[in-house]
């Protein structure tokens, strides 16, 4: 392989926002999967402030009742589809292909579709509160609440197209990933060998294949109600609104696992290379990730105990899920095994990934919780849930990303996160986040339901509540920290070794940032923890710097315009479904356009090479 | 699954199915669909008066029979048109596990639905 | 709607045309012997299952939970869709030969039979609207019941996809006409042929679940 003088001037030069919406480069898609999700995780923040600040006090009036049901709806949709998942997304993108040594994914002009179909996709949904119309009715969307009965205006409209749009973009992403890494892997990367976060990323590619259907179904079904006048789950009509908590349970519970699976992975790369010694049982890991995965497709239903399934049912899923916590519990021996005797060292990256231990511990214990049936129908309904899935989500997901941030930032930005900073956004964050949710538990065992816009004085919540809303704005403040952390960053010398933490895995055997192409030569893999290996075997603690090296004789795929046009084709044709109403005439003049244009780009996009406006070499 | 060969080629086309092969599928499909309608009009349609003893016995198995006949149908076609039963185990992996997992979907809903209208399994869609 | 002409057009990226210094079997790397192309449409089919499994439930489950209205039995007609799905596996066998058509470099073969399959395609298109249209005007609209709403969508999205598969295997008709499908290149027809028998698989499922249950009660 040549690897001889840098010549690497582009055919023609580009503007740098027409660089960014026509590349195909994975890093840097993976870069605007994690801008676009941070600022929805602000909006979602900020929804939760609100939300906060009205339940500060009893009978608080900040906000109105409609407007509250809006806020919890739209927190919920947006941290989940539009912050954890694009979050996770942005290190799938970033760094699976340089995990596994590969110059980028299967198809990268599918993945930039994917991307450009996500921004919209959440886009379109906040654009639901320029209408005063965001979706009111739960993440969820249980029917009959979200039929055109019970929510006659756009809200959940907004909500059952904004979700089909994202699904889109999560199925063509899911494709990618999963062929990607059974297929692109570095010689001599066996499955076996491949780091955990490539596993765990496999894993979720899997979930996001076979869930996302099933609620793309219960969609089009609730759309169809909503707009064509069907009656799949209007009870008048004979429709079964528990069909739609089935199919919705379906997608949701391997959903959940979508959200976490990812971190778990983050974790596992992060824990070895801050104890300088490999993951514990690394093997036991991987199956009982795929254990966790293969189960969560048989418990959906612990969701709906308190729709009375009855005790048939009721106790196949209370046994399935508690079946779930052995594999878990597994994954946290193992963490606690690999820390165990190591040299640690508690860089904010370990901190993060310490705190995730001890945080996503009380979430699953508090989860282990609801799946006895009768102890269920105490909590459901109530903040203690609340608490579970904020312990589990915010400790688990939120906890692990950010650790994956500080952990891989030098690797994405070529610059440092400053380890003080970092430290004060642990604390802020550890402190924070259990003030906020720890008496959530309490506050739930007493009786206080979820999403509703105020209480009355007197019944015990007045304190907890009080407490919870301190801590929301201390864990503002932590984000805050970090901003001004990332901010800094910016601002100093990009100057981060190649190395900085004395990593595991391949890619921090090239430059910060890498080039276009990752590796000038693609590695060649005889064990897992490729890197650490490498190192061994050359004697050394560290390499000296890599230097960058000609792109020469490199062929990478060129920008491409079609990914963002089919996306903008994909987007018109659903918000032309938004405002039709009859089946006489489904289809406005919009959803056509819409459609044309999408089958134009995708046309276009089939018949462009694949090196159309490559670099010349 | 290590085994980093090119994949340039079609390496596994020498055990490929002949066009001869293809014609033979063909007919069996086309035996088994003729099949499935028959089966129909015997029991239950034009035929049934002629079919006589035949229907009548064969008439509580109609369900099993059309499902055991469509799965067959459906496995000829993946196996020798969509050549899972020449390419690499990979693929049939891949589609078996999306498979099982849709009908086990597919079982355990109507289980959940039947079982709380007071039905029992077999007492279901049919 | 995610059509599989998204899939992309090659796994370009681990290429490494260096031509002079090594030989060709370094330029395509996977890790499997087989086109990154290929295990993503069967990636994509295996997501496609569950589709269909959730339609074929939700019609299953609703069926006869219809208040009102016509039922299966008002409506389905034994010789029209056995007509259609005769349509659909001879298209599967169509298929077939032109892939091996294609892959032996044979052209007038690939066009033959690949126009034989495009025609069925249309055929069966043709009978869905001429189904739908027919069963509209014997009174059974999108919303009139749960078992036309659940119908016309289990069948209206296998439609579309045949219809998608029509338009796709027709653009490769006309790339075949062109000469653009020399045998090194029957992957392209490959990766349609799996989509259209996939299709064909669930007609094969939704044949007997739907239309001949559904009347032999």
């Amino acid at each position: 392989m040549a690897t001889t003088a840098l010549e690497h001037a582009p055919a023609y030069q580009r503007s740098t926002i027409v660089e960014w919406l026509t590349t195909v480069d994975h890093k840097k898609i993976g870069i605007m999967y994690g801008a676009s999700a941070f600022i929805f995780f602000l909006i979602g923040g900020i929804e939760a402030l609100i939300i906060r600040a009205q339940l500060a006090t009893p009978n608080g009036t900040l906000v109105s009742a409609e407007m509250y049901n809006q806020l919890f709806t739209m927190h919920g949709t947006t941290m989940i589809f539009l912050a954890v998942m694009p979050l996770s997304a942005m290190f799938f993108n970033f760094f699976v292909p340089l995990l596994i040594g590969a110059r980028d994914v299967a198809f990268p002009r599918l993945n930039a579709m994917s991307l450009w179909v996500f921004i919209l996709g959440g886009i379109f949904l906040n654009a639901s509160f320029l209408f005063a119309a965001a979706p009111n009715g739960g993440w969820f969307g249980y029917a009959p609440l979200s039929s055109r009965q019970y929510s006659p205006g756009m809200n959940m409209d907004f909500w059952a197209i904004g979700l089909q749009i994202l699904g889109i973009a999560s199925i063509a992403a899911g494709v990618n990933f999963f062929t990607t890494i059974i297929n692109m892997r570095a010689r001599g990367m066996t499955l076996m060998r491949m780091p955990i976060f490539v596993w765990m990323t496999l894993i979720t590619q899997v979930l996001v294949l076979l869930s996302f259907p099933v609620i793309t179904i219960a969609l089009v079904m609730l759309t169809a109600d909503r707009t064509f006048g069907s009656g799949f789950f209007v009870t008048a009509a004979g429709g079964d609104p528990m069909l739609w908590q089935h199919l919705f349970w379906v997608f949701g519970h391997p959903e959940v696992y979508i959200l976490i699976l990812p971190a778990f992975g983050i974790v596992s790369e992060v824990l070895p290379v801050f104890s300088r010694k490999p993951l514990f049982g690394y093997s036991a890991m991987v199956f009982s990730g795929a254990f966790i995965a293969f189960l969560g497709f048989g418990v959906w239903s612990h969701h709906m105990f308190a729709t009375g399934m009855g005790p048939l049912a009721d106790s196949f899923f209370s046994l399935a899920t508690m079946l779930i916590a052995v594999p878990t519990g597994v994954k946290i021996f193992n963490w606690i095994g690999t820390v165990w005797g190591g040299s640690i060292s508690l860089k904010t990256p370990m901190l993060f990934a310490l705190g995730f231990i001890a945080m996503f511990i009380i979430g699953g214990l508090s989860g282990v919780m609801h799946s006895v049936a009768p102890a269920d129908l105490q909590q459901t309904d109530t903040y203690f849930v609340v608490a579970h899935f904020h312990y589990v989500l915010f400790g688990g997901s939120i906890f692990a990303l950010t650790a994956g941030a500080y952990y891989w930032w030098p690797k994405m930005f070529g610059r440092m996160l400053d380890e003080g900073l970092g430290k004060w956004h642990f604390w802020l964050s550890m402190i924070g986040f259990n003030v906020t949710f720890m008496p959530m538990h309490w506050v739930g065992l007493l009786g206080m339901p979820r999403r509703v816009y105020t209480y009355p004085e007197g019944l015990g919540f007045d304190l907890f509540n009080m407490v919870q809303t301190v801590g929301a704005f201390i864990l503002a403040l932590s984000i805050l920290v970090f901003m001004w952390n990332v901010i800094r960053s910016w601002r100093g010398p990009a100057d981060a070794p190649a190395d900085p933490w004395g990593g595991a895995t391949l890619e921090w055997s090239i430059p910060s940032p890498p080039q276009e192409f990752n590796f000038a030569e693609e590695p060649v893999v005889a064990e897992k923890d490729a890197f650490w290996a490498m190192k061994d075997a050359a004697g050394v603690d560290r390499f000296p710097e890599p230097g960058h090296v000609s792109g020469r004789g490199i062929h990478m795929p060129g920008p491409s315009w079609w990914p963002v046009v089919v996306a903008v084709g994909l987007l018109m044709f659903f918000v032309g479904l938004m405002v039709h109403r009859s089946w006489a005439f489904p289809f406005t003049p919009v959803s056509i356009a819409g459609f044309a244009l999408m089958v134009f780009g995708v046309f276009k996009w089939a018949y462009e090479p694949v090196d159309a406006h490559a670099p010349q070499h | 699954m290590a085994s980093h060969t090119d994949a340039h080629g079609e390496h596994l086309d020498h055990a490929h199915a002949s066009a001869g092969r293809y014609i033979q599928i063909a007919v069996i499909l086309f035996a088994l669909t003729a099949l499935e309608v028959l089966l129909y009009e015997a029991i239950f349609g034009s035929l049934r008066e002629s079919s006589g003893a035949l229907a009548t016995s064969l008439g509580p198995w109609f369900v099993e029979l059309l499902l055991a006949l469509s799965a067959l149908k459906f496995f000829l076609v993946a196996a020798f048109y969509m050549h899972l039963k020449f390419d690499i185990k990979a693929l049939t992996w891949v589609f078996s596990f999306s498979l099982g997992l849709a009908t086990t979907v597919i079982l355990s809903l109507f289980l959940l639905f039947w079982y709380n209208r007071g039905l029992w399994w077999m007492d279901g869609p049919w | 709607m995610l059509t599989p002409r998204n899939i992309e057009e090659a796994a370009m990226t681990s290429a490494v045309l260096d031509h002079d210094a090594h030989p060709a079997p370094e330029a395509h790397h996977t890790s499997l012997p087989i086109d990154n192309r290929k295990l993503a449409m069967w990636t994509f089919i295996g997501s496609e299952c569950l589709l269909f499994a959730s339609l074929i439930t939700t019609f299953l489950i609703y069926r006869d939970s219809s208040v009102g209205g016509p039922g299966p039995k008002d409506m389905f007609e034994v010789p029209l869709v056995t007509f259609g799905t005769a349509i659909l596996l001879f298209s599967s066998f169509f298929v077939v030969m032109a892939l091996d058509g294609a892959k032996n470099g044979n052209r007038k073969k690939l066009i033959l039979w690949l126009s034989l399959t495009v025609m069925c395609g249309l055929f069966f298109v043709a009978m869905q609207v001429y189904e739908f249209n027919h069963f509209y005007h014997k009174g059974l609209g999108y919303s009139t019941n749960l078992f036309s709403s659940s119908f016309y969508t289990l069948t209206g999205f296998h439609g579309a996809h045949v219809a998608i598969g029509t338009v796709w295997l027709a653009t490769l008709l006309k790339d075949a006409i062109k000469g653009r499908i020399p045998a090194e290149k029957a992957i392209n027809l490959e990766l349609s042929a799996l989509y259209w028998h996939f299709v064909d698989v669930v007609w094969i499922i939704i044949f007997p679940v739907v239309y001949l249950m559904s009347l032999g009660r």
